[in-house]
């Protein structure tokens, strides 16, 4: 009886995967011969295979974890849930940036297929059940990344902001491999289920584990955009073509949580005291810096940007509880941030038009006059982004909140809570620029159909999930029981 | 005989070299991408010399996969580069700086 040569190799679980990498080549290939004219067919295939990922996802569908490729890579609910997010997230990016494109002369393949890329390359992470495969789906997501960011060539600031993300990426996951190269070598294992009966074996207070925790926290920490490793994230969102920044601005964030999640909850979970100490630094800082940078902004997207590091730090309070009920507040959290941050950027492109681009918080005055209707949604946005009550953000706040005072950390719920204050000062500002300041302008919005009844999805979307946050919750209660 | 130790400390010694060659380097970019595949050679090191320690294969399949992706890197980060000389028409590190806020 000979072994078989290829034990555990379960493809039905990666089914997704495989089906989005042939999607990619096809796409690819029928873009090369397309004329500039029929461009939109590589708009139309790139949605379709969305669609068709998400069918095969589902249809797929675990109950509990199944490994495949011999425990490289899992399918779990969570996993299940956080890909179908991320499939909707990318379609209405999409969906959002294709004016804006088409009116630039930017309308190429690139955007689609290098969009494609990163969401297997989130796909590849959210399932990741070893280091390598781990490495594997931070790679290609932030290669795709940083080539969108350069895509349109004759914009010498995109080149170098791409050029800064480049080397701080490159970097960041230097950094993430050293780490894993010493927690390798003190455990004998790259699989993140063994990895965590190794560490527990080896003794979670030996210093060398410490050492390369410290490394892996340091990768994470970029990949998330928390303060000290953020510096990038300003100058990307700046600098980025608008529809690149609200791709990176989103559908990323899934990829950052499941990342934490995968190394430190699930790999690294013995060494839980460790490592909530370094992240409470970390999620102090970000908000702290996030929040109070942000005041002094001229430019939305660059406000935004130092907003999504303060939203960092939520969601790392969430995650440095370390109890499930903190899993879930931050899963949670970040679904609720996805949703109001590809909001709010999709109405800076809604207001672009030729030539203007609408990125600065002046370009929204008198916005109430011009049209009342996407005032209100994006003054409902800027409340939830705040966390006013009864908007979904309101309720992010409060699950990540109530997960840390349960492991007693209240001082630090306190500052969050004083930090969130602050913050409500510049959301508020727009909503007053937009409401009480005359518009220097009185060009009417442009943005297509498409655009404005997504966003008016996107607008109630917040305000619905205020009202009744508990079809979410219970998604993420299913995801993590 | 070469004990573990001192591949270690090589390998530490040339990530701190890359991690210190990109942050001291005010002049040009591609002494940059240089560090990055240096530190990337380093966690190299670290993996061939624990794989052979521990008498394990993972580690060695592992870089092999390491050494993958930094060629694709560094094709993305010249790719980049050329697109910041047709605009600039300059590579140094020091005038990237248009953005302030």
């Amino acid at each position: 009886m000979s072994e078989p040569v290829i034990a555990n190799l379960n493809l039905a679980a990666a089914s997704a995967e495989i089906f989005m990498v042939s999607a990619i080549c096809v796409i690819l290939l029928v873009d090369v011969f397309l004329s500039e004219r029929s461009r939109w067919v590589t708009y139309a295939l790139s949605l379709l295979a969305l669609v068709g990922v998400a069918c095969v996802t589902v249809s797929n569908g675990v109950d509990g974890r199944v490994s495949a490729f011999d425990g490289s890579f899992v399918a779990d609910p969570l996993g299940d849930l956080l890909k179908l997010f991320a499939y909707g997230t990318v379609a209405v990016a999409f969906m959002y940036s294709h004016d804006y494109l088409r009116r630039r002369g930017l309308f190429k393949g690139e955007y689609f297929i290098l969009g494609l890329t990163a969401l297997l390359g989130i796909m590849v992470m959210i399932s990741a059940g070893s280091l390598i495969t781990v490495y594997l789906g931070v790679e290609l997501l932030s290669l795709s990344l940083y080539a969108m960011v350069a895509f349109d060539r004759d914009s010498g600031v995109a080149a170098e902001s791409a050029m800064k993300y480049f080397v701080l990426g490159a970097i960041a996951s230097g950094t993430l491999l050293y780490g894993f190269s010493i927690v390798y070598g003190l455990t004998g294992t790259l699989q993140l289920d063994e990895l965590a009966v190794a560490v527990r074996e080896v003794g979670a207070d030996k210093l060398g584990l410490i050492f390369g925790l410290a490394f892996i926290i340091a990768g994470v920490a970029f990949k998330f955009g928390a303060v000290p490793f953020h510096m990038w994230v300003p100058d990307v969102y700046h600098g980025a073509p608008t529809p690149v920044t609200l791709f990176i601005g989103t559908a990323p964030k899934i990829a950052s949580y499941i990342l934490a999640i995968r190394v430190l909850a699930e790999g690294l979970d013995a060494m839980v005291a460790t490592w909530q100490s370094m992240l409470i630094a970390l999620a102090v800082l970000s908000m702290i810096i996030g929040n109070v940078v942000a005041i002094a902004q001229t430019n939305l997207k660059r406000m935004l940007a130092y907003s999504t590091i303060s939203h960092v730090g939520f969601i790392l309070l969430g995650i440095l509880a370390g109890t499930a009920e903190g899993y879930r507040a931050s899963l949670f959290y970040t679904l609720a941030y996805v949703i109001m941050a590809i909001g709010s950027f999709g109405m800076i492109l809604l207001l672009s038009r030729a030539g203007f681009e609408a990125d600065r918080i002046d370009d929204f005055r008198g916005l109430n006059r011009k049209s009342p209707w996407f005032a209100a949604m994006m003054m409902m946005l800027m409340f939830s982004t705040a966390g006013v009550p009864p908007f979904v953000g309101f309720w992010a706040k409060i699950a990540v909140l109530g997960a840390i005072v349960d492991v007693g950390l209240v001082w630090l719920a306190a500052v969050a809570v004083v930090l969130s204050v602050v913050a409500a000062f510049y959301y508020l500002r727009v909503v007053k620029v937009m409401y009480f300041d005359e518009p220097t302008d009185s060009v009417a919005v442009e943005g297509g159909g498409t655009v404005r009844a997504l966003l008016t999805l996107n607008g109630l979307a917040v305000l619905v999930l205020g009202i009744f946050p508990g079809a979410l919750i219970d998604l993420c209660a299913r995801a993590l029981p | 005989m070469i004990t573990l130790e001192s591949v270690l400390m090589l390998g530490g010694l040339l990530f701190a070299l890359s991690v210190a060659g990109i942050f001291i380097n005010r002049k040009n970019v591609i002494l940059l991408l240089m560090c990055i595949e240096l530190m990337l050679l380093a966690v190299n090191f670290n993996f061939v010399a624990f794989a052979r320690h521990l008498g394990d294969l993972d580690g060695q399949v592992f870089v092999f996969f390491i050494m993958t992706v930094a060629a694709a890197e560094s094709a993305i980060g010249l790719a980049i580069l050329v697109v910041l000389f047709r605009e600039r028409r300059n590579i140094d590190v020091e005038q990237l700086d248009t953005m302030k806020g």
